[in-house]
């Protein structure tokens, strides 16, 4: 176990660490054990108005408003290269805080924030706007510019990476930032600040004001100086941000929601090779993954001998201590999932699902202490059923069979969500028409949660709107200014 | 005086330092002192195959052209921008030493340097090419793929700064390069291949040969195995560099050249503002600056006003010592360039222009190669100096009535630049700028070259561009790739 040092408590505004106005706190606890690490100061309304207003001063009439796209790309640079700097120090914290493995808190999430910093750094001063031909008459050209004051709300699945990836084109925009983490993971998000401060940043430019988010949330939703909201957590929440922008100032917003992501395997793909990958990646984060492959669709011809293999790789998974580096899952991030997890397992016996393997509390502590779940897998599915219509975010995958591809076209898309998808096949037509019909926002051929900075991310359907990472991205948080400009030609002009 | 430490003077191939075949060296001199500051090996031919095999072999086998993700790339091209960076005052150093320019132009440059650097190291993973809508029978998408091995040969009036415009966009595209500095000022580039070695390249990504035009730019164009040739320097060079091109393997060229470039004052302008401005850029680098604004068109009804007033701020421009802080103006490049400005000058006053300031050599103990702030009037249009590029610090002031007649003498030139316009009213700027035929135009400022921006020339000024996201276009090949797949319905599964 990790002694590692905790962040400020506090929350962040003007570069300054303050107590909240109601001086609350809430506690945030180690998934491992249930031990409590410690308290954290709770933001109420009073303190969202704090921080828009620091972040709208910020964004007027601070440096950050007036400063070159260069040089804020270079700050975002800078904050890059020390969260790769911090990054044993932060891995710690959000395995600490989460429970994901160590070698995951390391090798992935913050490697992978710094990596997202760094691209929407590199695109700080390469946000072009257009010149729009009309006539020798008029120059038209558009400017984009920064949205302004963004809310930014997070998920505890990967709590600094999802921060980051919407950090990453909010700051490249210009935009100033109040962003709420999850209340189950406070602490990353935390320790970044000063990391923020030591990059240089103007005070104002990013804040953070933690909170639950009945109360947090809704302030930032309903706030009326607040022009932009983005979002990544469960479709419920995403429903009441979405009013609540609609009953306050009609601020735009980007939904990044769950999934009930399909994984299409292709008689004629090598089952070996594709359960090995699998292994890799399906139970990563414990399918606290908003894109994770829940369904496993199967060509019959080959279901048998992949579930056996399948079987055998998800065997051989290791639970438990997420600081040991031989451990695949840690323990699930607070005892209300780890509750949720065991409901879903529970209905999927009841109704009529075989529960193949797993499908219990995994003992990791003599006293039953940390909420850990067993890898399940389910088959004798039929669609109908709950676990393979709604999103369960734990360890547990659905395995179905198929005979013909309009058949698991259909049904996978038969679904309200709509994130990602898998096909795996060697065929390049059966590939490409396949990805084709999928209704996802990804669709990976023979890879699954390949996630890049540079490639868009973002759902269809009630998965959400809008996109993260890319280019894309960016859009989001920028207004298209367009200056048409009349001019008379030379000849009715006289110097 | 400086004594700075001088960087190794051999070729830089492989990342390794090597002596040329042919064990040649040639001297680069000090402009201020005319004084020798060492001897640098001289490539020919021969050295120029290995480097162009070692970045061939760099491209095709090794780790830069193979395995590295684009985002690596950029990640130590951002490292190199923060070398450079660190290395700020020894390079400023060098570059003034070498060049003459002044020690405040030089640390200038450098901090170009880093942003270009810094800038396109930002590009390097988000080159896109996209998918064309056909029909669902197809999937068509285009590739942006690195161009391959690059030449780059760049001329002596910014050394490291021409050069790092150049690798910029060549490296965030993934090319490899074999770069030639001039021979008069190679020191800041042999510096730059430590930096380069230091930030993390792979071996033969980046080659520097120098040498002389006549032998190693001459093999790089014509070489068969270079794919693309990006050069900065004079026209006459630039036709021969394409003209090597084209009898080879028809590799593309962009060239950078010169200009005489027109910078046009209307009547409603403010005369203060802008001849304090023109001070600043007018004569900086000795006006060895390929978009220097050696055509004043003023308003006749100001022209003397601006005369009076702009003679008063060239006054105060101080001539000397460039490693003196104070220094506006260091030495010309060379012995070759001093007289060829002087020859220029000679040549206005004989053809009947009237030599309003300076027009005279300037030497500190009777040496180095300085020539006074010059400004010419009484010039008309056909006269040489009017239309030759002289590059040394000498602008003509010319009179105009009107707007049409105005743009007409600006674009009558076989160059084509850059532009300014001086004027409050918008659509007077905007018309104007419409139609100046120059690759940059700048309404109420000059000179403002930016990384985000892109830099080159109309007409005989060039072909391609420098800086901003236009620049990596050169440095990439498109591929297209059209994938037929039958629809689902013609389509079954086994």
């Amino acid at each position: 176990m990790s002694k590692v040092q905790l962040p400020n408590t506090k929350l962040f505004i003007n570069n300054e660490w303050v107590e909240s106005v109601s001086g609350k706190k809430l506690k945030t606890f180690n998934p491992t054990n249930g031990k409590l690490i410690c308290e954290v100061s709770e933001g109420g309304k009073e303190d969202v108005d704090v921080a828009v207003k620091a972040a709208r001063n910020a964004l007027d009439n601070g440096p950050w408003g007036k400063m070159t796209a260069e040089d804020r790309g270079k700050l975002i640079l800078k904050l890059a290269d020390l969260v790769d700097q911090h990054r044993e120090h932060l891995s710690d914290l959000e395995t600490l805080d989460n429970g994901k493995p160590l070698t995951a808190s390391s090798g992935f999430d913050i490697t992978e924030a710094a990596r997202a910093l760094r691209y929407f750094g590199g695109w700080a001063d390469k946000i072009q706007g257009k010149t729009i031909p009309i006539s020798s008459e008029f120059t038209a050209m558009t400017k984009h510019e920064p949205i302004g004051v963004v809310g930014l709300i997070v998920a505890w699945n990967f709590p600094l990476l999802l921060l980051s990836w919407k950090l990453g084109p909010s700051l490249a925009a210009g935009c100033t930032i109040v962003a709420k983490p999850s209340e189950f993971t406070p602490l990353t998000a935390l320790y970044f600040c000063e990391l923020v401060k030591e990059a240089g940043f103007p005070p104002g430019v990013i804040n953070i004001v933690n909170g639950v988010g009945d109360v947090v949330g809704d302030a930032l939703s309903h706030h009326m100086d607040v022009d932009k909201i983005s979002f990544t957590g469960s479709t419920r929440v995403g429903r009441l941000i979405m009013e609540a922008a609609a009953k306050s100032n009609l601020k735009p917003v980007t939904l990044e929601l769950g999934g009930k992501s399909p994984n299409i395997i292709f008689g004629d793909c090598d089952i070996e090779y594709v359960a090995n990958a699998a292994k890799n990646y399906v139970f990563a984060n414990s399918m606290q993954l908003c894109c994770a492959a829940s369904r496993f669709f199967v060509h019959e011809s080959i279901l048998d001998a992949f579930l056996t293999i399948f079987t055998e790789k998800i065997k051989q998974l290791k639970v438990g201590d997420p600081y040991d580096s031989e451990t695949h899952l840690g323990p699930l991030v607070s005892k209300q999932q780890h509750d949720r997890v065991l409901g879903y397992i529970q209905k999927g016996k009841e109704e009529g699902a075989t529960c193949h393997l797993g499908g219990e509390v995994h003992n990791h502590h003599a006293d039953g202490a940390g909420y850990f779940i067993q890898p399940t897998i389910f088959t004798n599915v039929t669609d109908d059923m709950t676990i393979c219509k709604e999103e369960i975010f734990g360890p547990v995958v659905v395995i179905l069979p198929f005979k013909t591809v309009d058949e698991v076209i259909k049904r996978a898309n038969d679904t309200t969500y709509g994130l990602a998808a898998g096909v795996w096949t060697k065929d390049i037509s059966l590939a490409l028409n396949v990805s084709n019909k999928l209704k996802s926002g990804s669709v990976w051929v023979n890879g699954f949660n390949i996630l890049k900075s540079q490639i868009p991310f973002g759902g269809f359907k009630q998965s959400g709107f809008g996109r993260d990472l890319s280019e894309y991205a960016i859009q989001g948080y920028l207004s298209v200014k367009a200056v048409t400009i009349a001019h008379k030609t030379l000849h009715a002009q006289q110097q | 005086m400086s004594k700075v430490q001088l960087p190794n003077t051999k070729l830089f191939i492989n990342n390794e330092w090597v002596e040329s075949i042919s064990g040649k060296k040639f001297k680069t001199f000090n402009p201020t002192n005319e004084e020798l500051i060492c001897e640098v090996s001289e490539g020919d031919k021969e050295d120029v195959d290995k480097a162009v095999k070692a970045a061939r072999n760099a491209f095709e086998n090794g780790p830069w052209g193979t395995t590295m993700s684009s985002e690596e790339r950029g990640r130590i091209i951002l490292k190199l921008a923060n070398l450079i960076e660190n290395h700020k005052e020894k390079l400023a150093q060098l570059e003034t030493l070498d060049n003459g320019k002044s020690i405040v132009s030089a640390r200038e440059d450098i901090d170009f340097c880093v942003r270009v650097i810094r800038y396109f190291g930002g590009w390097a993973d988000k080159i896109q090419g996209k998918t064309i809508p056909i029909s669902s029978e197809f999937t068509s998408i285009t590739k942006h793929e690195a161009i391959g091995v690059v030449a780059l040969i760049v001329a002596w009036n910014y050394p490291v700064m021409l050069l790092c415009w150049k690798l910029g966009p060549a490296l965030a595209a993934g090319c490899t390069i074999v770069a030639k500095s001039s021979e008069f000022t190679p020191l800041t580039a042999l510096y730059l291949c430590e930096l380069f070695k230091e930030a993390g390249f792979p071996p033969g990504v980046f080659n520097l040969v120098n040498g002389f035009g006549a032998t190693v730019g001459n093999a790089l164009s014509y070489h068969m195995d270079i794919d693309k040739i990006s050069f900065t320097g004079s026209t006459i060079t630039g036709r021969k560099i394409m003209e090597g091109a084209a009898k080879s393997n028809l590799k593309p060229v962009t060239l950078e050249l010169g200009g005489k470039s027109p910078n046009i004052f209307f009547s409603d302008c403010q005369i203060d503002h802008c001849v304090e401005a023109a001070k600043d850029y007018v004569f900086s680098n000795n006006s060895q600056n390929c978009c220097f604004s050696s055509r004043f068109f003023v308003h006749e009804s100001i022209h003397d006003a601006f005369l009076a007033l702009f003679t008063e701020k060239i006054k105060q421009l101080k001539v000397g010592d460039p490693y003196e802080e104070s220094n506006n103006l260091g030495p010309l490049v060379s012995k070759q360039q001093h007289d060829r400005v002087l020859g220029y000058i000679e040549k206005g006053k004989s053809e009947g222009a009237t030599c309003h300031l300076g027009g005279v050599k300037h030497q500190i103990d009777g040496k180095g190669y300085f020539v006074q702030p010059t400004i010419f009037t009484n010039v008309t249009d056909d006269m040489t100096i009017c239309k030759e590029e002289i590059f040394g610090p000498v602008v003509v002031i010319l009179k105009f009535k009107t707007v049409d007649e105005v743009i007409k003498r600006a674009n009558n030139t076989t160059y084509g630049l850059a532009a300014g316009i001086w004027t409050k009213d918008i659509s007077l700027a905007l018309n104007v700028s419409n139609k100046l035929k120059a690759g940059s135009v700048w309404v109420n400022n000059y000179d403002n070259c930016l990384p985000q921006v892109p830099f080159g020339g109309f007409k005989q000024s060039g072909i391609g561009r420098d800086l901003s996201e236009y620049a990596i276009q050169s440095y990439l090949s498109v591929k297209a790739v059209t994938i037929a797949h039958k629809t689902l319905h013609a389509h079954q599964q086994q």
